[in-house]
């Protein structure tokens, strides 16, 4: 991944905190805690000396060989290192954050005080709840299915509730096991690589490929349209698909989804389809995959309020595993992934769920909307910025991130030259996977002023 | 209702895929406890509608949160603290430009995790960058477990918690499940019964990677005095193992045993401790809890612990909800702190109320004195069958011992939280069930 310039070393801090920490609304950026013992090269210098005292101070526990495996931070928690280094640097600068996908826009007031009122009343004797079902509140998966599958055969108890896709992504992990094997698109959100190499489904690291060996890359390029071209995928148990895609931006068509619902049925495949971004979509393609005939049987949705209703902190999400998804012996996947939920799980946050429910009310969605069209008039603003700067720029309409294409630049150099230049955060597409490199994502949430003012300082660093 | 299957085995007719089940699944013998229990409870409403049921099975909170701690969750509130920019984020108060936020730090809000180390951790040496706030501790123990990974080895107390047994087993630390004795073939399996005074004997257990350890303990109610505790980490530190200490009902102690693994010296170098705000804060609905992993803590190379539990952290989780975060900081200030323990009180006197009416008709009740469970012998009797004719008989939901592991055998598990006339009502219809005891 990062390995070439950025040897795998320990974060002076613990604390890697998000842009809600650094800087988002002008607060001095603190120095952060305790910093751990310097490493380098993979091997640890240890307060104690070697020997009889190294014993006595170290357990005689193995380190759980698959996190070795990992090359280095999750992507996230490093471009905020980064950034968090650029403010100590220039404590003047006026850092604007295009890199992590962190919403920024006020949740909506119909929204809040939903979960306002459900706080107030768990003081009271009749508003009180304690624990919930572990798939979450009746009236709220009964609604998800109604807003989002109503017509697509998709009910209430198909319907997990959770605390966020990335939760259930590791969820899924663990239920699937370490004997399963998954594709991936490349470049891919990278949680579904990472939480892969945790669960050992993968070997080692390929540092000359930037891939870890196991795992199926399926390539997604300009010349492919960002869609794979399937004849050359090998079979693998799991199909892990993002659509609209973080951080291409690409929305596959319905066409392309028949296909993959065709390939994930030949080969006795399941998807896992992730859709957190399908309220982005401005043309037709599908918004669900349970859209495509057929798919109830092949695949699994994950989504999540993150994105749409700036829940990034407030933490909801939902996993749709419908009835009809076998294992190769009939025994459905959903009892297995109810068990899981019921066992390394208790339940969203009460309160978040009572949001979650406002939502989907009619007056809900219709201020999420809002909230989307604003992000996705930023994604406008953004991309017509670097076309007229003369790069191919993909992505932006069906998806709050723009992919700039830098052909023939290291991502990680381009991320840093636009940090350095302009004071603007992105993401370096290197940091999704090997077919990321020379490719910057900028996301599209931001207040409008910033976004603007990030554009400009574009324009003049590339004109 | 709870998931009900198809057909008797489980399984469908209909398009299978090819992929494999995972084998750690099929191991699983039966749901996961609590979810059972509701299932019982679910049933037994549909044949008694009229019944007045009265539950002390699951160990759900029922009183209402404190006013403070819910309107901080509710409310734009500017918190003055020794953090210069830390401000929370309320619910009302994401509604507005100023005072949004969107993805918190993964390991928490720094503010609340300073305020668990000083109100929990104080003088134990355990700072606030030790601390992971999560979503509870039923994610934790799942997510250490994810950590340790399937080739580490665990032992943990019989009876215990479910949750630690489960999760290894899908984590294909487990081995296969043995019949005969109701264990799991690389599980340890620590005896905590009346013979042994509910403390494991130290001195006959084979070596574990990972000792899971809860004090005051689920189901037993027991809580380790120092002096075993100390050999608890002395017994860590000699074998190389880590400890994962349980200490969610610490809050219920009475009779100063220590609340927290970290008061032990030495204790830094051996333990992970996970804890809650579920049963301290009635927020097994909110969703809050946190897990200490210390700097000092070491894998066999050196390695430090807290890296790769941080590196976890990150990748599979993203931070507790900003509003809970919230409640967990009123919690924690002096007025939430004072109006928890009235409730903790609250629960507390349930608790006796409960131990003496049943000791009063000549049962041997353990527990009930430092946590919120009373656990009580039925010697010779098996327990799914007492549980079933004290709910059958006198309309109350408990929790059958085996449940907790086959050293729950003979026992049942009364938890005490509940409202005041529930709780005196249930005495009243135990008592007249066991009379003749």
């Amino acid at each position: 991944m990062s390995a070439i310039h950025h040897p795998h070393h320990l974060p002076t801090s613990i604390s890697s905190s998000t842009s809600a920490f650094l800087g988002q609304n002008n607060f001095n950026t603190r120095t952060q805690s305790v910093p751990l013992p310097v490493r380098s090269n993979g091997s640890c210098k240890c307060v104690a000396t070697p020997s009889a005292e190294k014993s006595a101070n170290t357990t005689k526990v193995s380190r759980n060989a698959n996190m070795a495996k990992l090359q280095a931070g999750y992507l996230f928690p490093e471009v905020a290192r980064r950034k968090a280094a650029h403010m100590l640097k220039y404590p003047d600068a006026e850092v604007i954050s295009l890199g992590i996908g962190d919403t920024t826009e006020p949740i909506p007031e119909v929204i809040t005080s939903a979960m306002a009122k459900r706080s107030n009343a768990l003081s009271t004797i009749e508003g009180y709840s304690g624990y919930g079902a572990e798939q979450g509140e009746k009236p709220l998966r009964a609604a998800i299915a109604k807003a989002f599958y109503g017509h697509l055969g998709i009910e209430e108890d198909d319907i997990f509730v959770s605390d966020g896709a990335k939760s259930d992504i590791s969820r899924l992990q663990v239920l699937f096991g370490s004997d399963v094997t998954m594709a991936v698109q490349d470049p891919s959100y990278p949680a579904y690589v990472d939480s892969s190499v945790i669960m050992g489904q993968t070997k080692q690291f390929q540092k000359d490929i930037e891939k870890y060996a196991n795992i199926e890359y399926m390539s997604c390029t300009p010349e492919n349209g960002f869609f794979p071209d399937l004849s050359k995928v090998s079979r693998t148990d799991i199909i892990f698909f993002c659509s609209p895609n973080n951080p291409t931006g690409s929305a596959a068509s319905r066409e392309q989804l028949t296909r993959l619902v065709q390939f994930a049925k030949d080969n006795g495949s399941i998807i896992v389809y992730d859709s957190a971004y399908a309220l982005y979509i401005s043309d037709d393609n599908p918004r669900s995959i349970f859209e495509i005939p057929g798919a109830k049987e092949i695949a699994i949705e994950t989504s999540s309020f993150s994105k749409y209703a700036g829940f990034t902190g407030v933490r909801l999400g939902w996993t749709v595993v419908p009835k009809q998804l076998l294992y190769s012996d009939g025994f459905p996947v959903a009892k297995d992934f109810n068990r899981i939920v019921c066992t390394c799980f208790n339940g969203a946050s009460n309160i978040a769920q009572s949001g979650a429910l406002a939502c989907v009310s009619p007056d809900g969605l219709k201020a999420i909307h809002e909230v989307i069209g604003f992000y996705k008039e930023n994604a406008d603003i953004i991309m017509d910025t670097f076309n007229s700067l003369g790069f191919n720029v993909y992505g932006g309409k069906n998806a709050p991130y723009v992919w700039v294409h830098f052909p023939g630049r290291s991502s990680w150099d381009v991320f840093s030259e636009i940090l350095e230049k302009t004071h603007v955060v992105t993401t370096p597409g290197s940091g999704f996977g090997p077919g990321g490199e020379g490719f910057v994502r900028v996301s599209a949430f931001c207040h409008r002023s910033n976004v603007l003012e990030a554009c400009r300082r574009f324009k003049q660093l590339y004109k | 209702v709870p998931f009900r299957s198809e057909t008797l085995d489980g399984k469908r007719v209909g398009h299978c895929t090819n992929v494999p089940r995972n084998v750690n699944m099929e191991s699983l013998r039966t749901g996961y406890l609590f979810p059972e229990i509701s299932l019982r409870e679910f049933e037994h409403i549909q044949k008694y509608p009229d019944s007045e049921l009265i539950r002390l099975g699951i160990g759900d909170t029922t009183k209402p949160i404190p006013d403070i701690i819910t309107s901080a969750m509710a409310e734009e509130l500017v918190h003055t603290s020794y953090v210069a920019f830390s401000v929370w984020q309320y619910a009302s108060a994401l509604s507005t430009v100023r005072g949004y936020r969107g993805y918190g730090a993964e390991q928490g809000n720094k503010e609340l995790r300073q305020a668990i180390a000083e109100t929990f951790y104080e003088d134990t040496g355990v700072k606030g960058d030790e601390i992971f706030v999560s979503d509870g501790a039923q994610s934790d123990i799942s997510r250490l477990q994810l950590l340790f990974g399937s080739n580490v080895t665990i032992a943990v107390q019989n009876p215990s918690f479910p949750a630690y047994i489960d999760t290894s087993v899908i984590v294909g630390q487990a081995g296969e499940f043995q019949e005969e004795t109701g264990k799991y073939r690389n599980i340890v399996y620590m005896n905590c019964l009346p013979e042994t005074n509910f403390f494991p004997d130290l001195s006959t257990m084979p070596r574990t990677d990972i000792i899971f350890f809860c004090s005051p303990n689920n189901p037993t109610g027991y809580a380790a005095s120092r002096l075993q505790l100390e050999q608890l980490v002395a017994y860590a530190k000699a074998k190389g193992s880590i400890i994962v200490y349980d200490s969610a009902y610490s809050v219920f102690i009475t009779d100063g045993s220590p609340k927290s693994i970290f008061e032990i010296p030495g204790a830094r170098e051996v333990a992970i401790e996970v804890s809650s705000f579920s049963k301290f804060a009635g927020f097994t609905g909110v969703r809050l809890g946190w897990t200490v992993v210390p700097k000092a803590l070491l894998y066999s190379t050196g390695f430090p612990v807290i890296k790769d539990y941080n590196r976890l952290v990150c990748t599979s989780f993203n931070g507790a909800s900003s509003i809970s975060q919230a409640g967990g900081l009123a919690c924690l200030s002096p007025e939430g702190y004072m109006a928890l323990n009235a409730v903790v009180d609250y629960y507390k006197d349930n608790a006796k109320m409960i131990c003496d009416a049943l000791t009063s008709v000549g049962l041997k009740v353990y527990g009930g004195r430092n946590a919120p469970y009373a656990w009580v012998h039925f010697p010779g009797l098996k327990s799914w069958d007492v549980f079933a004719e004290i709910l059958e008989k006198a309309h109350v939901i408990t929790v059958p011992g085996r449940g907790f592991g086959p050293g729950g055998e003979e026992f049942i598990r009364i938890s005490t939280f509940g409202h005041r006339e529930s709780i005196a009502e249930a005495s009243r219809r135990l008592k007249s069930l066991f009379i003749h005891n």
